[in-house]
């Protein structure tokens, strides 16, 4: 067996987006002596927070408190969050936005020179920061800019890594990682390993996630024995443009956005979520109403009207429309110019004069890597911060602009807390690590190059695209018992016949073939984790809504689900966590002006 | 039934292992007016051959991995729509002025050289501290740089620059134009250490202001502009150091 090169660094960060590089910087300034390893499948500008649009939640205005912002978050996640997590982010929240602000990020200002926020979805007080509506693109670039001066951040661009490498002491320390230029295999090891690999969109057909979100760091953690931890609740974003799936921001609907069936009337004052008021009354829009109500529940609504045959039919399937003419051309350049961009090149129509068409899209996985409070996996040295980890401050739906925050809160405390434990675990075996990687390596050879090719093996599109109809069709805003449970069975199927995938590329250099082979063995394996808790979660909460069990129930589910990995294909072993509850108590969960937290 | 529609794309192929000189291979896609040029190479690759290897992720036009020369034109391709070229053929090759990895990816390791070496990043002594809440900096001052920022470093510029292709040290439309961004930046104090790179070589003397970086920016970041704005910089920061009194002269502070 030859030889699999070794790298070595004090930290491992696998993942390039804003919380990796969040973390990177976070344990360069932690101790500047430290090697800090980036392995990314992309490089970092390319990763998927760059698309996100509308902005990043912080209190900052002086009629807002902190205490409000941590019972948003509470109700919208349908009392799931858990609120010792919450109020740690919450609480670290503004001084993360302000370091990113010193870093660079060119956030909207007021005229005074203050920074500038707006509403958004489920939020009493308006306290989210932006840039525009590009806010995702400016935080990524900002934060790649500034990694860029610490010379102790050494990146793994174009570096797809398969298998976290674990020690006899069962800590983890590395990972290996494909070098896509040469197709080599190498070891990248470190004392200790932060996963921020982002979510995992792509199990479904219809996403605004890009092609790389395909829950490869979920997939390996779950592997390797952390669970995946409330991975039912899938968020899909009411506001896709139809066919291709690209968000129209929430922050069309903070600047005064309203939604309309296909008879003109705004819908969701039928569904419990307050009155409108007219476009042109001053208080429009009013928050934790009506437009600005939580994305899960706008979603909904919006099947609801389809299935009250009062949706638009169009060649791309049903839509609503996002009505923004009343803004006009200037704030609609001003505020939201990327919209507008995207609804011309995209829709082939231009906002300021005329509606949008939009269907809800899947947008986020509010589950992920199970993490404590600290960031901390529950194997020593593992860490996970962002999409892919769960805190959990999302718990059943996250609010619109939470995750931007969350991105630099928890990537920044993962970044401190990995640098630590660096510090006090210094030494490893590094013999076995290097032959976990060649070990890695050789599976990888016989499993993908030494199948016949083109003659009769699966291919790989064609086992996506089914799991994605499966997905679509038994697991998505309305699931029952019986959609599960084939989407369960479609998913074992599969791995099946995954066994005989085969590749049309047997080489080495730039193998996307490869990757992207690697890259649905992942989402089969996220995918399974989704469709069996949400099997067993048989209560409606949130975005799991189960239309046989269509009640929330505290008494048997006000607890995070863990999903264990057994062998490739079999069903996961579920267990239950109660959620942390410290000052808000369940209650129910409602919208409209007088809604929002009630003081004594 | 109707005849299903097809359009043919001509993708460059070249493989660093088996090729020793890259080729032109053809493939009948379906015709959809609503794809774009990235569509239906991915649709080769999923169903046709799936050794084509090209990058790409968002196809919203923000990410910047999918550019490419598409009929000699540098586009991103998640842009380009396969109807503003039906029904004739569509060439469709790696950018131009990088080196080939392997069929439609380039090598853009100089390129993130390029980028690191302008120091884009807010250079003062407090960037970490923030106990005095956030730098203060008004629409206006915000008006300054902020096309600058827009850039999504998909490298279309480098491939429409005539200066690029046989000037290796010239760090370019995108990297200039980023440099300018933090140098027009009212929280920046370190716009004369970054000069001093972007001056350093005949690396931005050379911009001979053709503008055609400019006009195949798909983020309207104007680079040209920049680079112009940058030289102006640059020749003031020169007489200020050696031709006014010592100090008298030195960019400390906020910004003009």
């Amino acid at each position: 067996m030859s030889h699999v090169s070794s790298h070595h660094h004090d930290v491992v960060i696998i993942g390039g987006g804003g919380a990796g590089l969040r973390a990177a910087i976070a344990i360069a300034e932690e101790n500047p002596a430290f090697s800090v390893a980036c392995v990314s499948k992309v490089y970092p500008m390319r990763s998927h927070t760059v698309t996100a649009e509308g902005g990043a939640a912080a209190v900052i205005k002086d009629n807002d408190s902190l205490e409000d912002h941590i019972y948003d978050t509470v109700s919208g996640a349908d009392w799931l969050a858990d609120q010792d997590a919450v109020e740690y982010f919450v609480n670290r929240a503004p001084e993360e936005m302000i370091q990113l602000e010193h870093w660079g990020c060119p956030w909207s200002r007021r005229p005074d020179g203050t920074v500038q926020v707006r509403p958004f979805g489920g939020m009493k007080i308006e306290r989210t920061w932006f840039a525009a509506d590009k806010t995702g693109f400016h935080m990524l670039h900002s934060l790649f800019q500034t990694t860029l001066k610490y010379g102790n951040i050494v990146r793994y661009d174009e570096h797809f890594a398969t298998k976290l490498l674990l020690d006899d002491e069962g800590r983890c320390r590395g990972c290996a990682a494909i070098e896509l230029r040469t197709g080599t295999v190498r070891a990248v090891l470190g004392k200790s390993v932060i996963i921020c690999t982002g979510g995992a969109g792509k199990a479904f057909p219809f996403t605004t996630n890009g092609a790389i979100k395909t829950g490869d760091g979920m997939a390996m953690a779950y592997r390797a024995g952390v669970a995946l931890k409330d991975m039912e609740f899938i968020q899909y974003h009411p506001t896709g443009l139809p066919g291709t799936g690209i968000l129209i921001t929430e922050a069309s609907r903070g600047e005064g956005g309203i939604l309309v069936n296909r008879d003109g009337r705004r819908y969701l004052q039928d569904y419990d979520l307050g009155q409108p008021l007219e476009v042109d009354d001053p208080r429009h829009p009013q928050t934790r109403t009506m437009e600005l109500g939580p994305r899960d529940k706008l979603s909904q609504c919006f099947i609801k009207e389809m299935w009250a045959g009062r949706t638009i039919e169009t060649k791309d399937g049903h839509v609503v429309h996002l009505d923004l003419r009343h803004l006009g051309e200037k704030k609609i350049d001003k505020r939201i110019p990327f919209v507008r961009e995207l609804a011309r090149s995209y829709a082939g129509i231009d906002p300021v004069y005329q509606p949008i068409p939009v269907r809800p899209v899947v947008h986020y996985v509010m589950g992920g890597i199970d993490v404590d409070s600290d960031s901390a996996t529950n194997i020593p040295g593992l860490y996970a911060a962002g999409e892919c980890a769960c805190v959990s401050i999302n718990g059943a739906n996250r609010l619109g602009s939470n995750s931007l925050t969350e991105l630099l809160v928890f990537g920044g405390q993962a970044g401190t807390h990995a640098a630590r434990f660096a510090m006090d675990h210094p030494d490893y075996d590094v013999s076995a690590l290097l032959a976990q990687a060649g070990d890695e390596r050789d599976r990888i050879r016989r499993t993908y190059f030494s199948s016949p090719g083109k003659s009769g093996g699966e291919r790989i599109a064609v086992l996506r695209k089914e799991l994605h109809d499966s997905m679509e069709e038994g697991a998505g805003i309305y699931r029952d018992a019986d959609s599960l449970e084939a989407t369960c069975n479609k998913i074992a199927e599969l791995w099946e016949r995954y066994a005989n995938v085969a590749l049309d590329d047997h080489t080495n250099s730039f193998n996307t073939e490869l990757t992207a082979a690697l890259e649905l063995s992942s989402l089969l394996d996220v995918a399974q984790s989704m469709a069996h808790s949400a099997v067993e979660r048989t209560e409606s909460r949130g975005s799991h809504q189960r239309l046989d069990h269509p009640e929330r129930n505290d008494d048997d589910f006000l607890a995070h689900s863990l999903a264990f990995h057994r062998e490739d294909g079999s069903a996961p072993r579920i267990e239950y966590r109660p959620v942390t509850i410290t000052k808000w108590p369940p209650g129910a969960r409602t919208y409209g002006a007088d809604s929002g937290l009630k003081r004594e | 039934m109707a005849e299903t529609k097809t359009i043919t794309l001509e993708l460059f192929r070249y493989h660093p292992e088996t090729d020793s000189e890259p080729r032109f291979q053809s493939y009948e896609v379906p015709y959809d007016e609503d794809w774009v040029v990235l569509d239906a190479i991915n649709w080769i690759k999923d169903y046709v051959d799936g050794s084509v290897t090209h990058r790409w992720s968002c196809r919203m036009g923000v990410c910047g991995s999918c550019g490419m020369m598409v009929n000699g034109e540098p586009k991103l391709t998640c842009a380009a729509f396969l109807k503003n070229y039906y029904p004739f053929p569509i060439k469709v090759e790696p950018l131009v002025n990088f080196p080939v990895e392997r069929d439609l990816v380039v090598d853009m390791e100089g390129f993130m050289d390029k980028l690191q070496d302008v120091k884009p990043y807010i250079i003062r002594d407090d960037v970490n501290d923030t106990s005095g809440g956030e730098y203060l900096q008004t629409p206006a001052e915000l008006a300054q740089y902020k096309q600058y920022s827009m850039c999504i470093n998909c490298m279309l510029c480098y491939s429409a620059c005539p200066v690029v292709g046989h000037e290796d040290d010239f760090l370019g439309p995108a990297a200039l134009a980023l440099g300018h961004r933090y140098n027009k930046d009212s929280r920046d104090q370190g716009r004369t250490e970054r000069l001093e790179v972007m001056l350093s070589s005949e690396a931005m003397w050379g911009c001979t202001f053709v503008g055609e970086c400019t006009v195949v920016c798909p983020k309207h970041v104007d680079p040209a502009g920049a680079i112009q704005q940058a030289k102006a910089m640059g020749a003031q920061e020169y007489f200020k150091r050696f031709v006014m009194p010592k100090g008298a002269g030195a960019t400390k502070g906020a910004g003009a």
